[in-house]
């Protein structure tokens, strides 16, 4: 599966496409798979979410769970500051 | 300390109010991401994996007790309440919102500080000693010309869009304590035939492409250092590669051309442009230095110091060291507590530090690229109290310089540039070696952790360097063992293949048993025993008989 994934522009947060709107969620997260490169487009293109992207996950009991450590630790923030997370993965 | 005049006032709330009205642009949508992009970073506002993070300047790692208080208000104010020195005596906040950044920049501006050129191709903070004005074995206090220095680079036209990022580093001790070899111009005060001057180094860095800096003058007159400098840029300027981000240091410059063709292209530029009178006149110099007067100090001060208190004792031996002043010492505070983050401080902590600044150190602190920061001068009959005060808040930790005093860059956990997590791992062998008793026996070893190539961490520069890499999405780290970022400057060299991150840990107790059973005895240091010996006994160690 691959999510839409982005940080919004005022605040910097990072944000999972959830199929109609931004959630803070990981766990929120959609897969965006065929309609991926056109929501991405688009993002771009409304200039509110910076660095948008598409990263490839796998589904899990608990959600989402993208592949690369690197998403994994946006998703669930900083792995050295546990009381910050919001999100757990 | 050096005090703002109107000058330095008014552009930097110049500044504020221009980047307030950016930001309400692009807020707006009127301008774009791509736009907006390189105006914020020029205000030190980088987009990272969890927010924006912000770097604020510490110049030449000076601070007052009033502007460390400011940085503690906006670590409470605008962040989570804490932030993280830098290996380049900066502080970078983690957890910034784009639309309350102006307002931080103006709380700032009114302590005299900002976050101007903290990023961008530009020269960045100059960075000096932290002892700077107290070591017992400087020629003068350095940060006068470092000061000059951050008022020449500031803006410079000529030099906002340089190939790539320019950094200094200015000290004025045979001992270096701020990597002045590993900077893209290093300069080191030094004294020929009673006159002031510079020994000069260009193009060190480490990066993906190590190197060692290159002599490229023994001595210019402290009079002309400022115009001889501007001429190393001006053929940096020219002749620095703009086609290749990965080749567009001027370390690369000077290694294409031979350092004895970049040194003739100098000083032809600086025949030329000399004579313009570009230095600043001997009243300046004069101004500037009257700023870096030595504190008021006490000079009944006694010398002596009651080290009844073993844990005391302890700390004194660790992370105390001589000043030239008799009855004074300079204090360095760990922000490296076993399991801690290596730079991270709270809020309470920076204010505490800052109140004890102001009572007992003559209201100023350094920040050390090692991550630590530094009373420079406290009366030895106050370091008790320092001490007490210290330890109470978890920062009297007496490991300077020792095993689990490491650098370790944000990595994975905050950096978007990361590959793999540099804090975990330093807390992880910080943690194998808490031991304070073992910490001593091993003596003084400097570990050094980054995340990606880009080595803030300084992996290159440690007596063990740990580099994480990417392996397919996952985290691995290649080990290093030799390198110096001090005086005998090397540069580490890559020990064999990579590890897990629970396997470097323990390829790093292993090296560090190894050296336990080969050095010659007590005294001889992890680099030393390395470099009379080679890798041979450390990969055995390491990867076995047959490595």
């Amino acid at each position: 599966m691959r999510l839409l994934t982005g940080n919004i522009l005022e605040t910097g947060d990072v944000v999972w496409w959830t199929g109609h709107d931004w959630s803070l969620h990981l766990r929120d997260a959609v897969d965006v798979d065929a309609d991926g490169d056109a929501l991405l487009a688009r993002t771009l293109a409304e200039e509110r979410i910076n660095d948008p992207a598409l990263v490839a996950a796998e589904p899990t009991a608990d959600g989402p769970r993208p592949r690369t450590m690197r998403e994994r630790v946006r998703g669930a923030g900083p792995t050295v500051r546990l009381d910050l997370n919001r999100n757990p993965a | 300390m050096y005090r703002y005049d109107q000058y330095d006032q008014a552009l930097v709330d110049a500044r504020v109010a221009e980047f307030r009205d950016q930001v309400a642009r692009r807020l707006a949508n009127e301008i774009t991401e791509d736009q907006f992009k390189p105006l914020r970073l020029m205000n030190g506002l980088y987009l990272q994996l969890h927010a924006y993070m912000l770097r604020v300047a510490v110049p030449y790692g000076t601070l007052s007790g009033t502007q460390l208080r400011m940085l503690a208000h906006i670590a409470r104010r605008y962040d989570r309440g804490y932030a993280h020195f830098t290996t380049r005596q900066n502080i970078q906040y983690n957890w910034m919102k784009l639309e309350e950044t102006p307002d931080l920049l103006a709380d700032l501006a009114t302590v005299e500080m900002h976050a101007i050129q903290t990023s961008g191709n530009c020269i960045r903070n100059i960075s000096s000693d932290q002892f700077a004005g107290a070591a017992a074995d400087e020629l003068a206090d350095p940060r006068p010309y470092a000061e000059l220095l951050r008022q020449w680079s500031s803006f410079h036209p000529e030099f906002s869009f340089l190939p790539r990022k320019f950094k200094i580093a200015v000290i004025a001790s045979d001992t270096d304590r701020a990597a002045v070899q590993l900077h893209d111009i290093g300069l080191q005060l030094v004294r020929r035939d009673g006159e002031l001057g510079f020994k000069v180094w260009v193009g060190g860095g480490m990066g993906r492409t190590p190197m060692i800096g290159h002599v490229v003058r023994e001595f210019i007159p402290a009079r002309q250092y400022l115009s001889y400098c501007e001429a190393i840029l001006r053929v940096y300027n020219r002749f620095g590669r703009r086609d290749n981000i990965y080749k567009a240091r001027i370390k690369i410059l000077v290694h294409e051309l031979g350092a004895e063709e970049f040194i003739r292209q100098v000083q032809a530029e600086w025949a030329e442009m000399e004579p313009r009178g570009l230095d600043a006149p001997q009243a300046e110099y004069d101004r500037i230095v009257a700023q870096f007067a030595a504190p008021d100090y006490d000079r009944a001060a006694p010398d002596s110091l009651d080290r009844s208190d073993p844990d005391f004792a302890l700390w004194v031996d660790q992370n105390v060291h001589a000043h030239k002043q008799p009855g004074y010492a300079i204090a360095t505070i760990s922000l490296k507590p076993v399991g801690g983050i290596p730079g991270d401080a709270s809020a309470a902590q920076m204010d505490l530090i800052a109140d004890l600044a102001e009572r007992y150190a003559h209201d100023e602190i350094r920040v050390t690229h090692s991550q630590n920061l530094v009373f420079a001068h406290v009366r030895k009959a106050d370091l008790y109290a320092v001490w007490t005060a210290l330890n109470d808040a978890g920062l009297a930790t007496p490991n300077l310089d020792l095993v689990t005093d490491i650098i370790a860059c944000p990595g994975l956990d905050y950096c978007a540039l990361a590959n793999a997590r540099s804090i975990p791992v330093a807390q992880k062998i910080a943690q194998r070696f808490a031991d304070l008793d073992r910490q001593h026996d091993i003596g003084e070893i400097k570990i050094k952790i980054s995340g990606c190539i880009n080595a803030c961490g300084h992996h290159h520069a440690g007596h063990i360097g740990i580099l994480g890499v990417d392996k397919k999405g996952e985290e691995a780290y290649q080990l290093s063992l030799g390198g110096s970022g001090a005086e005998d400057a090397s540069l580490a060299k890559i020990l064999g293949p990579g590890f897990s991150e629970a396997g470097v840990v323990d390829a790093v107790e292993k090296v560090i048993e190894a050296y336990r059973a080969v050095r010659s005895g007590p005294r001889e240091r992890f680099l030393d025993t390395y470099r009379r010996l080679g890798d041979a006994p450390f990969k055995a160690a390491v990867y076995g008989a047959v490595a």
